[in-house]
């Protein structure tokens, strides 16, 4: 789960780690008292989406799609300008590299105050899986694409790393700061920052902080200029303030959906909606529709124990995604019943009827049963016995189609 | 001779009370597994029914492995409590019989939980973790064997190949191929899809190679992390059976988790790409699709002279 750069700050300031004065706005008037409040200085006013390259994206009318401003971050130096990038900025499409071509609606701005800098760093904290660990990955070259300095200057990213789940200590995180060539009261400054982000990692159970750029300023103190922080889904159980800072309208709405009804899915680009049991087999079948020259329109699992409910919603979610052109039902039964799945989707195709072509592949539990219950129905459903076979049938039957 | 497990080891469900664990624990029995007993806090004294046996119920691991000298736990507690649940066995083992097998099956257990987890592991040196968050291990036996976990147990049939997956059903479809080509299986071993795991795929690769019944492995990965690439190294320095891999996710865009918590590809890392061409400079048969796992194997087998054509 990921929230957005001003809730990540709050939990920034109350955790000791330091940030700029700013505030939470959601709308055009509240921008302008905030900019007042903040002392009427030099702000920055910052789109909030959950996504990366705020700064270099571009603003579009969601109507016409016309560009409205170039930058999703903005340097205001007066009321005027304020109110015209806050009104740039809220109720439009925010595309960046990450966002993909259809961006995300802004509904969300945060407008702090500036600061001098004299130099951008990079701080990631995020779980080793190969340490057991926790890792911070810090470098002087901040304000930049971290990707890139991996790629061309990899001796420009420090690393420390935890004993197990403890956080770290004043003195690693002090010769980190020395890596960066930090000095003096500078040094301080970073090493208090890096030791209190982790004990903010630990007992938040993030997944992820990533602070980019860290700035020093003129005065020699670090500042966290951004944050974005992503915490463990699995930890939910013991953070129901998660439920408060939740933001359901950054998440795609149909993957939501699915979570709640314990189907995992991810929704892609191609016209064969699949439906599958396991994430690896999921996954291969995703493959192997691409091997045999189609394209999956997503990934769904619908876990170990679906049962007749879980398979129609399954159906109904591959359904309303207007590119579907064909289905492939591929179930290996282990725990999961052959002939659950058969009933579940002679129900689901009552319910939602079904004029495109849909390939089953059952094997393992209840097999037989499986595939006599949907023989029996006389639906039209093209049995296939391997993956392979299912995969070739559906890609087969949409070009006929077509 | 197998790995880790044997056809007749004795076996203790932790959370044998709840519901996977009575549903599971009936299907174990049912298959063969000796359960010899089970833990839940608080319902120690208590017996349970699994198919056609009742089993004791223990307050806590060490009182059951002294009752019981099993020497395998498997763990259906849920997330919250799993983390507990696996050092609890962990300890127990390792004080009352000097080692042990811990499997945990529980899915969604926080990653930070596990990091503590494998930390504390290393106190227990004797003691294997496989999982979280898998389908547990099996060991086919002539009649029967030992089924440690949630996977069908029909499927399988004792044999010569050892089959070690992160993937569930990916695995089950690896098994129907190995036995569909004539071939069974030695030991299957479920590594589990989360980021911080026990048991990794080089643990394994080296207790097949040193098991005499394997005589090939089949190596199924999937996208995230670079255990694929650790293994194929492993395999190239070390390995003398034939293998054959399969790697799941080559469609899967950057950036989105499919599923497993491990399986995401981040900063460009983790492709499958990158571990199908690991996979090749290590002399692994890569079957392209799950589909032809099965045939792969059994050209892998011939080519090794140990299989006729």
């Amino acid at each position: 789960m990921n929230i957005h750069e001003y809730q990540a700050k709050n939990m920034f300031r109350d955790s000791g780690v330091p940030v700029l004065e700013g505030v939470h706005c959601k709308d055009v008037d509240e921008a302008l008292s905030a900019y007042q409040k903040l002392g009427r200085g030099t702000v920055a006013v910052k789109s909030q989406i959950h996504a990366g390259g705020r700064g270099k994206g571009t603003l579009l009318c969601p109507d016409t799609g016309d560009v409205r401003m170039e930058g999703g971050v903005k340097i205001a130096f007066s009321e005027d300008e304020v109110e015209e990038y806050a009104r740039n900025i809220l109720g439009n499409v925010l595309v960046t590299k990450q966002t993909g071509p259809e961006g995300k609606m802004v509904r969300n701005l945060y407008v702090e105050a500036g600061c001098s800098i004299a130099h951008e760093y990079y701080l990631a904290m995020l779980v080793d899986r190969s340490a057991n660990s926790l890792l911070v990955m810090a470098s002087e070259q901040g304000g930049v694409d971290i990707e890139d300095v991996a790629e061309n200057d990899p001796d420009a990213i420090h690393r420390i790393w935890s004993e197990g789940r403890n956080g770290f200590t004043h003195l690693q995180c002090s010769e980190l700061g020395s890596a960066l060539g930090l000095v003096g009261e500078s040094c301080t400054s970073f090493s208090e920052l890096v030791v209190n982000l982790g004990t903010l990692f630990v007992d938040s159970d993030c997944s992820m902080i990533e602070i980019n750029p860290l700035v020093r300023t003129e005065s020699g103190s670090m500042i966290a200029l951004d944050a974005k922080v992503s915490f463990d889904d699995n930890a939910l159980f013991r953070h129901p303030e998660w439920e408060n800072i939740r933001d359901l309208s950054e998440e795609e709405e149909i993957e939501v959906r699915a979570k709640e009804t314990g189907l995992s899915y991810v929704k892609l680009d191609g016209d064969i909606g699949c439906m599958v049991n396991g994430a690896g087999l999921a996954m291969a079948t995703m493959d192997v529709i691409k091997l045999y020259g189609g394209e999956p329109s997503n990934f769904l699992d619908v876990g170990g124990g679906a049962n007749e409910d879980q398979v129609t919603t399954a159906f109904s979610i591959i359904l309303e995604d207007p590119n579907v052109k064909g289905i492939l039902v591929n179930i290996f039964g282990g725990i999961m019943r052959c002939d659950i799945i058969a009933n579940g989707i002679i129900a689901a195709v009552g319910k939602l009827g079904l004029s495109d072509p849909l390939v089953v592949r059952l094997a393992g539990t209840n097999v037989d049963e499986g595939k006599a219950i949907l023989e029996s129905s006389g639906l039209n459903i093209h049995p296939a016995d391997s993956l392979a076979e299912g995969a070739e049938k559906i890609v087969n039957l949409i070009q006929e189609a077509a | 001779m197998s790995i880790w497990v044997n056809e007749d080891a004795k076996v203790l469900i932790q959370g044998i009370t709840g519901r996977q664990g009575t549903f599971h624990g009936a299907k174990m029995v049912e298959y063969g597994t000796d359960i010899v007993g089970g833990v839940t806090p608080g319902k120690g004294g208590m017996t349970v029914s699994l198919h056609d046996r009742m089993v004791p119920v223990y307050d806590n691991m060490r009182e059951a492995i002294e009752e019981t000298m099993a020497e395998v736990s498997v763990i259906y507690v849920p997330p919250p409590y799993a983390g507990a649940a696996i050092k609890e066995a962990a300890s127990a083992f390792q004080s009352v019989r000097g080692g042990g097998l811990v499997v945990c099956i529980t899915e969604g257990i926080p990653i930070l939980d596990m990091v503590d987890v494998v930390d504390a592991m290393a106190s227990y040196p004797d003691v294997r973790l496989i999982g979280p968050n898998c389908p547990g291990i099996i060991t086919p036996g002539s009649s029967g064997g030992s089924k440690i976990g949630i996977m069908p147990g029909h499927i399988h049939r004792k044999g010569r190949i050892g089959i070690v997956s992160k993937s569930g059903t990916l695995t089950y479809e690896a098994v129907a191929q190995t036995t569909g080509i004539g071939e069974g299986q030695s030991t299957c071993i479920g590594i589990g899809g989360d980021p911080v795991q026990g048991t990794g795929f080089i643990d394994c690769l080296e207790a097949f190679e040193s098991d005499p019944q394997t005589e090939a492995i089949v190596l199924i990965g999937e996208i995230g992390g670079s255990a694929e690439e650790e293994a194929a190294e492993w395999i190239s320095a070390n390995g003398t059976k034939p293998v054959v891999g399969f790697v799941a996710g080559s469609t899967a865009p950057p950036g989105k988790r499919m599923g497993h918590a491990g399986a995401i590809i981040s900063g460009g890392k983790g492709t499958a790409a990158e571990k199908i061409s690991a996979f090749k400079s290590a002399g692994i048969y890569v079957a392209d699709d799950p589909s032809v796992i099965g045939r792969v194997l059994a050209d892998a087998l011939i080519e090794a002279g140990l299989r006729d054509s």
